[in-house]
């Protein structure tokens, strides 16, 4: 294999470690909202304004792992009001997120200016590449831990999902709200619940973002990752583990064109920003068809109806 | 849409935007402001003299078609929320043409516009007919393609169309300034809104006074019934989407050939995503989305004084706009129920009593109204067009 192959898929696969942290802990939020039968799109609110109060805590109080909790909880309270609205009689879902990612993307702009110049302390690296000779390789296998803790989280909704109570009551709530009622769950409670919990991971999302890669808070920090997590769950069949490959798929298919950069490809790059997109959209259609609705998907999902 | 119910969300919607303010007023007292300065400057800045509502509606303009862009769909069902892409492509397909066809500026103009319509119309009608023929969610289908078509645009602005001579900021061959279009006479605002509130105006008298419209709304309303009732349901998300599409991409041509005199960077601000915010707000009547768009370019052009004066971060006017955004929404909950029950109770006694013995034997479902009155003198009013009250309904039988 020729070295410009070599530094190539090394890119690749490193931005595929690197960029899709936040796009997995986005889309855990979003797939346990979803679970529950509602959409939360205003997740790219909680995800920017997350990566602002994270840097802005992690500044002030010098340790970056407060920063992630202080994002985490941010999230909570836009998860928290995003639940409660939507459990007023007649209001839409897709609708009022849309007005929380407004609100969100307002906030963290507003509160933000002070932090645009300022360094907080990052969080730290894990380096997993020390046997790798090739530079590249070494690079690309530098992580950062919440990577891990992602994909622990991730298997760990997968199998709560399956056997533990909470996760039957989410399911059944999502699946079927009448059932749900019937057997006595407090339907609206339960999806408050699961949007606040989804708004933490977010937050945490959106920490990553300012705390590590890119590394420090700017307006045009998110490339739309929030938004893009309602199509990375449709990608995973509301499964959290299928969340984490369409994490590392999607990380990997926006890494392509600066790879190729990199190494002399000069035209077409901008095409391969849109390769994530194209792909989601191919498999949609390739998945997809009109006698049905997709398979995994919460019978109460307003999306898929 | 009755005088009733008109009454009513104006009142609901005024109620919301009080209630939002009022928040953000509390928003600003916590940071340290004065809430009634920065309402002050507000109003000011957006609508106080001739310079600032010039300011206001210029940024309208390309509001109320993103607006429309929702608002049509959404007559039939479809949450389409890509507008951004085809006002881009829309843009592009516009700067090409008037840059490289020769012509009298008229011909060339309508020309430039009509295609920027039509490629704007073509790509959302791409998300109808993929929502129709494969049952594709078109609410992420159309947010999919609107990512796509940026890094179209992006691809063919930095490459095959890009005027050499642009070197920091990749643009297009600049348009001739003969082929820009004007201001209207007595203002200094260009044409680009008149035709925004032409294509409102028609979309609403399409969509309340013609059967196209109305079998547009009953796909709205149950697309089963449309089906079963033998209407050619594909081909109307298509239409709606693709007409959507259109407003989208002439607001985008209508950008660059009356603001930016090319395509480039300055295009892709959000217009298409705040057409979703306008069309929410105007309760996807195309109609109400011009009044809706000149309050938020309002809101929005008074963020430049508040950043001067008041030494707040431009991103006010964003904050503002999620209050009340969530208000106006949150408010179709509660005081609807409120103002209808109180409006409609001498109806709910002439309910009851009108359904007499014998029809009550006759037809079996007279006797559900006068079991759950409430529920039914108090239809949801968005759902009104396709539901008529049941009352009346039952009166013949009886």
């Amino acid at each position: 294999m020729s070295e410009a192959w070599v530094t190539v898929l090394a890119a690749v696969f490193g931005g595929a470690l690197r960029v899709s942290t936040p796009f997995l802990f986005v889309s855990l939020g979003e797939c346990i909202t979803e679970k529950s039968g509602r959409v939360n799109l205003g997740l790219e609110g909680t995800l920017v304004f997350g990566a602002m109060v994270g840097y802005a805590v992690s500044y002030h109080s010098g340790s970056p792992w407060w920063g992630v909790l202080a994002a985490g909880v941010a999230g909570v309270c836009f998860g928290a009001l995003h639940g409660w609205i939507c459990s007023l009689p007649r209001v839409n879902d897709i609708a009022i997120g849309i007005a929380m990612m407004i609100l969100g993307l307002g906030l963290a702009f507003f509160f933000g200016k002070a932090y645009v110049q300022p360094t907080a302390p990052r969080l730290p690296t894990l380096d997993l590449g020390g046997f790798a000779t090739h530079p590249a390789v070494r690079a690309a296998l530098q992580i950062n831990v919440l990577l891990p803790i992602g994909a622990a989280i991730a298997v760990l909704i997968h199998i709560a999902m399956r056997y533990a109570r909470w996760g039957l009551v989410l399911r059944t709530v999502g699946d079927s709200s009448d059932a749900a009622r019937a057997l006595g769950f407090n339907v609206n409670a339960v999806r408050a619940l699961a949007t606040a919990t989804g708004g933490f991971l977010a937050g945490v999302g959106g920490a990553y973002l300012s705390l590590y890669y890119p590394g420090s808070w700017n307006e045009a920090l998110s490339s739309g990752q929030g938004v893009m997590a309602v199509a990375l769950v449709i990608f995973a069949r509301w499964n959290p583990i299928g969340c984490f490959i369409a994490a590392l798929v999607f990380g990997g298919a926006g890494s392509i064109g600066p790879a190729l950069q990199a190494v002399g490809v000069q035209s077409g790059y901008q095409l391969f920003n849109a390769a994530p997109y194209v792909l989601t959209l191919v498999i949609m259609l390739w998945t997809s068809s009109s006698e049905r609705t997709l398979a995994g998907a919460p019978g109460e999902l307003s999306l898929t109806r | 849409m009755n005088l009733a119910s008109a009454r009513d969300s104006t009142l609901r919607f005024i109620g919301a935007v009080v209630v939002g303010l009022l928040l953000f007023g509390f928003f600003v007292w916590a940071i340290g402001k004065s809430p009634l300065e920065v309402y002050a400057t507000i109003f000011e800045g957006g609508f106080a003299s001739s310079f600032a509502w010039q300011n206001t509606l210029l940024r309208a303009a390309p509001l109320v078609l993103t607006g429309l862009a929702v608002a049509i769909p959404a007559q039939a069902g479809l949450m389409v929320i890509g507008a951004e892409g085809a006002l881009v492509l829309g843009g592009l397909a516009t700067a090409a043409l008037a840059a490289h066809v020769p012509g009298p500026a008229l011909l060339i103009q309508a020309l430039a516009l009509a295609v920027g319509a039509a490629i704007g119309g073509a790509w959302l009608g791409l998300t109808g007919l993929l929502r129709a023929k494969r049952g594709l969610n078109e609410t992420i289908c159309s947010l999919l393609l609107s990512y796509i078509a940026i890094a179209v645009f992006n691809h063919l602005v930095e490459g095959v169309l890009r005027d050499p001579a642009s070197l920091n900021k990749p643009s297009t061959i600049p348009i001739n300034d003969k082929l820009m279009i004007g201001n209207m006479p007595g203002v200094d605002v260009h044409w680009g809104l008149a035709i925004g509130v032409v294509c409102a105006l028609v979309a609403q008298v399409v969509l309340s006074r013609t059967t196209w419209g109305f079998a547009l709304r009953v796909t709205g309303g149950n697309q089963r019934v449309a089906r079963m009732a033998g209407l050619p349901v594909t081909v109307l998300l298509v239409a709606a989407c693709a007409a959507g599409g259109a407003a989208a991409g002439l607001a985008g041509g209508i950008e660059v050939l009356a603001v930016h005199g090319a395509a480039n960077a300055s295009l892709i601000v959000g217009y298409g995503y705040v057409g979703i915010l306008v069309a929410f707000l105007a309760r996807q009547q195309p109609l109400a989305c011009v009044p809706v768009a000149v309050m938020l370019g309002g809101i929005a052009a008074a963020g430049s004084l508040l950043q001067r004066r008041l030494d707040l971060p431009d991103a006010t006017t964003l904050v503002l706009q999620g209050f009340l955004f969530i208000c106006i929404l949150a408010a179709d909950a509660l005081p609807a129920r409120m103002l209808s029950l109180r409006r409609k109770a001498p109806a709910v006694e002439g309910a009851a009593k009108a359904p007499v013995a014998p029809a009550a034997i006759a037809v079996p479902v007279v006797p559900e109204p006068a079991a759950a009155p409430i529920e039914i003198v108090a239809p949801p009013s968005r759902h009104e067009a396709t539901a008529p009250p049941p009352t009346t309904l039952i009166q013949p039988a009886s």
